[in-house]
């Protein structure tokens, strides 16, 4: 399964996690769970430092990190050491390719100013640290189909509003 | 809503907030900015601000990625999801998985939401409890929730079939003892033609096989046949656009099928059988031009490897593997040695045949591959081909990068270890890696090469000749310098006369000097360590009794260090010193070389250590007072500790077992020389033999006979001429200067003067003094008045005090007590009561003299010491 998800920029930024299993976003003592910002101080020094022609996979904590760059941007998941290397780097090439689809060819700024967005897509695509859709056109057609979903509801809200407004001019 | 309202007004946009904290320069500057908002936000709360909730919690979740505490926000998810809207309820669920997790209480609140929302008429608001369920719920809410997801998986929608069957996962994770109630739904789930659906149901079914063998019994009936199918039929679809990567349709749901087949042929040979022909066609049909080809043949050779596969089978998937390791792509190579690993399970023969490809990749240039490629080397080393591979891991060791020198050391040490045949190869083969990377080889791995060559007494000369070489070459590396000068120390004269040659070794010349100015150029090295330093003086010592002439150069050099701010060391050298100066006559049997090491005993205690960590604490050794010591000059500790404890100098420091002696030696030097008494008769009573600690320590005495002779006579100086019961400072006087004379006290204590023993023929007078300040210490004038008319010679007075009292005797001031009460004999004793105000002093004591050259003894025991001492 994969454990968590990493996006981490260039620079060791962080622009999205997801996790899969417990962790802690302090640095504790206890060994089993993992720290968000112990986690992205390795995995930033293991991976960012790796050279263009290296393989993607990085052991780490008796887990595997599988990472792929996207000009500026780092997708990292964390598998289990069992896990299929091979199949977590179509899996990561899968969400950006859905994530392209949906911003139209997508750059890290998107993913900074409507980071919420990226995270639907993901829950779209990943639940319980399992993949659910394997088809891209499904995956666009969920998103839109809920962010229709919201428009609606925003219209409605505002012409309430205007209403409201109105009536008490 | 007017903004007027609200100062703090939640102002700004999602938007802005990210663009300032952008805007920043330094982490201040950005922590100033989230602050603000946070204080913003929290205000917000506060009033219960609606209308800006969701855009708050969007913020929130903004910080919270930036590794700020957004704890305060929590409860705000819950209100978001307890909205009607589906707005609301989105964001607040995503609120939900990024800022809690199954550990907090917080989330127990949320069942109840989650409930209504599976119930929901709305498919996506259904989708979104799914997802956070999946994401997020704890064994509780598993339990309370798993009718709905249960229910769920039967429900029209797809994408919402697809969602329960990864939230089952979940909760059969969570709670295994539920994997029962989803198997059949499970099953049925594979019949669908939705991709989705499918992949999720698979998923599910291996998740159920893991959770309870009833489930993976009922799997292997119910779901083999329509699992060929979909595997068959994805696998022979035309062109499919929707699903379609690298020229193969849908390759996760491939993956996914063949994950399962594996759990259900493990162990089962008619599962096996039934898969064997669609595992043949996906492993020669796949093309791997591609990653994601790759990927599935990666996965069917784990699969074949996994279940009970036919030997045809199994060569096929071994020759994908070798196709694999020759490609280029490290990614392939990576998978190839990954599989290589389970491989060889299978078939070592089949992996052996790729040992010189699996060889070159431990040198490749990424760490990854690296590591793999190790782990799988030190699987294939046999006896056979042990000799070849550790030299091409030596040899590359030398080139290799620091980060990975470690892992090799280790790795090759573990091998060499393992399948060393002869000594001499191993000795040869770990000196070449204490030459290369003698900083990474850990203690106990050196420390076994000690015990080895002490074992080997045919190749001591060879081996001291050998690492003297290394040395002069590699002085850096931290472990071959101590193996090296302990040899050196211990071996010293086969390294100056060349003793015991072997054919193929060449004759070389050093000179003592050369020897010493070894020693004392790494004793003077600047990085090297306490321990290091330490081992060097013990070798200085060791050869100033090897080679008399350098005797003069050593003493000088071991004095520099008596200065030294480091306790060890500074201790060390004063003692040394000592020894070189003062005890000429003793030095050469003291420093004799070191009995053999027990090596049995050593490896059981290193296989212990590595289950335990090492416990520094010593038990106090165990040698019976008076017994014949066999170990002229060497480790007297319990058989189980030898090495170690010799050179862990450390453990000088560790707090001593209560089941030692109350004088249980903490002093190196005592430990050094073998010197152990443990207090026989601990509650104070007088040691039945007059033990002569120095015969003993020299082990040249003849064990003392009751009522004997006296053996004081000391004809050392400084030794202090009772012997007595078991106390450490007796060292301390052999050393002298060390132990501050304590002066005769005066008579007018505050203590009454007792009568401590009166017989026929001999009083003793005990008067009490204190230091102030030191409660606990008493300095105790005895005085002997002979009552008799004959003249007592070689008077000797003994004590024996209880655990908790230290005792400290110094010199009579004579061993001749005059007849008739003309004069008396002092002598002063120093008690340290360890539980001042609790027990009072108690002594036993004894006295042997000689009357016209008749042994005479006389014991008692004193318990009328005043209060308060």
């Amino acid at each position: 399964m994969i454990n968590f998800v990493l996006l981490i920029s260039r620079q060791g930024k962080v622009r999205l996690t997801k996790w899969y299993s417990p962790y802690t976003q302090k640095e504790r003592t206890k060994v089993s769970v993992l720290s968000l910002l112990s986690v992205i101080r390795e995995l930033s020094g293991l991976i960012l430092t790796r050279g263009p022609k290296l393989c993607n996979f990085v052991e780490w904590r008796g887990y595997k990190v599988v990472y792929r760059r996207y000009a500026s941007l780092y997708f990292c998941m964390c598998i289990d050491a069992d896990d299929n290397e091979l199949e977590v780097l179509e899996i990561i090439h899968h969400f950006v390719e859905i994530l392209d689809r949906y911003f139209g060819s997508v750059c890290e700024l998107d993913l900074i100013f409507n980071f919420h967005k990226a995270y639907y897509i993901l829950d779209e695509i990943l639940i319980a640290g399992e993949l659910q859709e394997s088809s891209k056109k499904n995956v666009a057609r969920l998103i839109a189909a809920q962010d229709s979903l919201v428009e609606a509801a925003k219209e409605e809200a505002s012409s309430i509003s205007n209403i409201i407004a109105q009536a008490t001019k | 809503m007017d903004l007027a309202i609200n100062p703090f007004s939640s102002g700004t946009r999602l938007r802005d907030m990210i663009r300032s904290i952008r805007a920043c320069k330094t982490a201040a500057e950005e922590r100033a900015v989230v602050r603000r908002e946070c204080a913003a936000i929290r205000a917000a709360i506060s009033e219960g601000d609606q209308d800006y909730r969701h855009r708050n919690m969007a913020k929130l979740m903004f910080i919270h990625m930036l590794g700020y505490p957004t704890h305060f926000g929590q409860m705000e998810c819950l209100k978001l999801i307890a909205a009607a809207g589906f707005p609301e309820k989105r964001i607040g669920y995503l609120g939900l998985m990024l800022l809690l997790d199954e550990r907090q209480e917080v989330l127990m609140l949320v069942t109840n939401s989650l409930k209504q929302d599976l119930n929901h008429s709305n498919q996506f608001i259904v989708g979104l409890a799914l997802c956070a369920l999946g994401n997020i719920c704890s064994a509780e809410m598993a339990r309370d929730l798993a009718p709905e997801v249960e229910r769920l998986l039967q429900n029209r929608d797809p994408n919402t079939k697809k969602k329960a069957a990864l939230c089952s996962i979940r909760i059969v994770r969570k709670v295994p003892d539920l994997a029962e109630n989803f198997m059949s739904a499970a099953a049925s789930l594979l019949k669908e033609k939705h991709h989705g659906v499918l992949i999720s149901a698979v998923q599910l079914c291996t998740e159920l096989c893991k959770a309870s063998d009833e489930a993976l019994e009922y799997l292997r009936k119910n779901c083999l046949e329509g699992l060929v199918r979909v595997l068959r039929d994805v696998s022979n679809s035309s062109y499919a656009p929707e699903y379609d990567i690298g020229g193969i349709t849908d390759p996760f749901l491939h993956i996914r099928v063949l994950k399962l087949m594996r759990t259900l042929g493990q162990g089962d040979a008619d599962c096996s059988e039934y898969i064997n022909d669609i595992l043949a066609q996906v492993a020669t049909k796949t093309e791997s031009n591609k990653n994601a080809g790759n990927a599935i043949l990666y996965e069917c050779v784990e699969t074949i490897m996994g279940i009970e596969a036919t030997s045809g089978l199994r060569v096929l998937a071994i020759n994908i593997l070798g196709r694999f390791l020759s490609n280029r792509d490290n990614n392939i190579r990576y998978v190839a040695l990954n599989m290589l690993m389970k491989a060889i399970a299978v078939d070592t023969q089949a992996v052996q045949r790729h040992r010189a490809t699996i060889l070159e990749c431990v040198k490749d240039a990424d760490v990854s591959i690296r590591k793999r490629a190790l782990e799988l080397v030190y699987l294939l080393v046999n006896d056979t081909n042990a000799k070849p591979l550790t030299k091409e891991l030596v040899d590359y060791l030398e080139v290799s990068d620091q980060d990975f020198k470690e892992d090799l050391t280790a790795k090759i040490c573990s091998i060499v270890e393992k399948f060393s045949q002869d000594k001499l190869w191993y000795l040869d083969q770990m000196f070449r890696v204490l030459s290369l990377a003698g900083n990474y080889v850990k203690d106990d791995v050196w420390h076994a090469l000690i015990v080895l060559m002490s074992n080997a007494s045919e190749l001591q000369g060879y081996s001291v000749r050998s690492l003297y070489k290394t040395l002069q070459a590699c002085g850096e590396q931290e472990s071959l310098v101590r193996v090296a000068v302990w040899c050196i120390g211990e071996y010293g004269e086969m390294l100056v006369n060349n003793i015991s040659m072997l054919d193929m070794e060449e004759p070389i010349t050093v000179t003592e000097s050369d020897a010493v100015d070894a020693v004392e150029v790494t004793l003077k090295r600047y990085s090297a360590d306490v321990t290091t330093r330490a081992m060097c003086l013990v070798s200085l010592l060791k050869l100033s009794s090897r080679f008399p002439p350098t005797s003069e150069r050593i003493k000088e050099i071991v004095a520099q260090n008596k200065g030294n701010t480091v306790l060890e060391l500074q201790q060390r050298s004063i003692e040394f010193s000592s020894i070189i100066q003062r005890h000429q006559s003793i030095k050469s049997s003291l420093l004799e070389r070191m009995p053999v090491l027990d090596e049995a005993n050593y490896l059981v205690k290193r296989a212990a250590s590595t289950q335990a960590t090492v416990s520094s604490v010593k038990s106090a050794p165990a040698v019976t007072p008076g017994g014949p010591l066999k170990l002229p000059n060497g480790v007297a500790k319990p058989p189980a500790a030898p090495l170690a404890d010799l050179l862990d100098l450390s453990s000088d420091d560790a707090p001593v077992t209560t089941s030692a002696p109350a004088t249980a030696p903490k002093d190196f030097l005592q430990d050094l020389l073998g010197i152990g008494l443990t207090d026989s008769s601990p509650t104070g009573g007088a040691p039945s033999t007059s033990t002569d600690l120095l015969m003993d320590l020299l082990s040249i005495g003849s064990s003392p006979v009751q009522n004997g002779p006296p053996t004081s006579n000391v004809n050392l100086p400084g030794i202090a001429e009772t012997k007595s019961a078991p106390v450490s400072p007796q060292v301390v006087d052999l050393l002298d200067g060390l132990s501050s004379s304590t002066s005769i006290p005066d008579e007018n204590a505050a203590y009454p003067t007792i009568t401590a023993f009166q017989s026929a023929t001999l009083r003793i007078t005990f008067s009490f003094k204190k230091q102030p300040g030191k409660p606990q210490e008493t300095t105790i004038s005895a005085s002997f008045t002979n009552l008799a008319t004959t003249t007592f010679t070689d008077f000797v007075f003994q004590a024996a005090v209880p655990k908790f009292i230290q005792l400290r005797l110094d010199p009579a001031s004579s061993s001749t007590l005059p007849a008739g009460g003309n004069g008396s004999v002092t002598q002063s004793l120093t008690v340290t009561n360890n539980q001042h105000g609790q027990k009072p002093l108690a002594m036993r004591i004894r006295m042997s003299y000689k009357v016209n050259g008749e042994d005479r003894l006389e014991q008692g025991q004193i318990s009328n010491f005043p209060a308060g001492l």
